[in-house]
């Protein structure tokens, strides 16, 4: 278990930012098309972060005319380059499916005001 | 052929250049050490003896320390044969970077022991339907031969019983990385049995 903790390290992001379940992210996802490479930002809220580790997921849903979008990143992928948090929402729950089905105003997270102390917490433990 | 004995650490995932979740069984793979050599003229045969998984010598009983005296080797826990192309002699030592990323494996070792198990999950038999009126026969196997002829149970007859436990060989598996250091082989892909299982790793046989 010790061998597998280390080889995850490796792999594991020096540091990812705090967010959590009712948070508005910005993830800068990079795309590769052909050779090229280019960066897409996906604008949701937060439903759901589960596993930990390097298998540690995240849930990001928006509205995309009129039709619900969710995708899901591996938190330490690669690929996500970039987690901004645009607003902290203020929920009871730590996975908010109840979302789906809600529409319009009841689909709303009200913000939380309070200043959140913790701006990036480590992932790496030593 | 190249092959190395190890053992099952786990599983886990990797990301590869892509950024692609690559999900990964951790092998640690050697050291092992040459302990006897079988040769043509003398056992008929070409293979080499290897112990992997060294131990403290108390834990022996005095002739199988005598015969790792005699290949001046502290005593190790599992002694195997594999047959390695290239000359190797008495003492030499056999580690994870034998195999290299990008090379495909054979993995074979011993699945988990699933004890009595019945017909659907041994066998992926149906079972019998939820309807129809019957009861309790809903994971029966149902018929298992006809009547007066033949008057007994073909042999080969699937039923339920012990399940697992049996020699399985994980086919054409990538090698996804290997950390020297460590002696640890990452390979692409589920292995046999449950972790701390001894493995044996061999260049794969599949076609070319």
């Amino acid at each position: 278990m010790k061998q597998i903790a280390q080889l995850e390290k490796m792999y594991l992001k020096d540091k990812v930012p705090s967010f959590k379940s009712g948070d508005t992210v910005k993830v800068h996802v990079k795309i590769k098309e052909g050779d090229k490479e280019r960066v897409q930002v996906f604008q949701g809220t937060v439903i759901a972060r589960r596993g930990g580790g390097i298998g540690e997921t995240f849930t990001v849903r928006k509205m995309s005319s009129g039709i619900g979008v969710e995708r899901i990143f591996p938190l330490h992928s690669p690929n996500v380059s970039k987690i901004e948090r645009v607003r902290q929402g203020k929920v009871h729950k730590a996975k908010l499916y109840y979302l789906r089905d809600l529409t319009g105003k009841s689909a709303r997270i009200s913000e939380k005001l309070m200043a959140d102390k913790e701006e990036e917490s480590p992932a790496k433990k030593e | 052929m190249k092959e190395i004995i190890g053992k099952k650490i786990g599983m886990t995932r990797i990301f590869g250049n892509d950024g692609e979740a690559i999900p990964v069984s951790v092998i640690e793979a050697g050291p092992c050490v040459v302990v006897a050599k079988r040769t043509p003229e003398k056992n008929g045969y070409r293979a080499v003896q290897v112990g992997y998984d060294a131990k403290r010598q108390n834990l022996f009983n005095k002739p199988m320390v005598g015969y790792y005296k005699k290949a001046n080797i502290e005593p190790r826990r599992y002694l195997r044969e594999i047959d390695f192309e290239g000359e190797l002699e008495v003492g030499a030592e056999l580690k994870a970077d034998i195999f290299k990323k990008g090379e495909k494996v054979d993995v074979i070792g011993i699945s988990k022991g699933l004890g009595f198990q019945g017909v659907m999950r041994r066998h992926n038999f149906n079972g019998a339907n939820i309807t129809h009126g019957q009861s309790d026969r809903q994971r029966a196997p149902g018929s298992v031969g006809a009547s007066s002829f033949p008057s007994r149970v073909f042999r080969g007859q699937r039923m339920a019983g012990r399940m697992g436990k049996d020699r399985v060989t994980a086919l054409n598996l990538e090698v996804a990385q290997v950390i020297g250091e460590q002696n640890l082989i990452l390979v692409k892909g589920s292995v046999p049995g449950k972790k701390g299982t001894l493995l044996r790793i061999r260049l794969t046989n599949r076609g070319k």
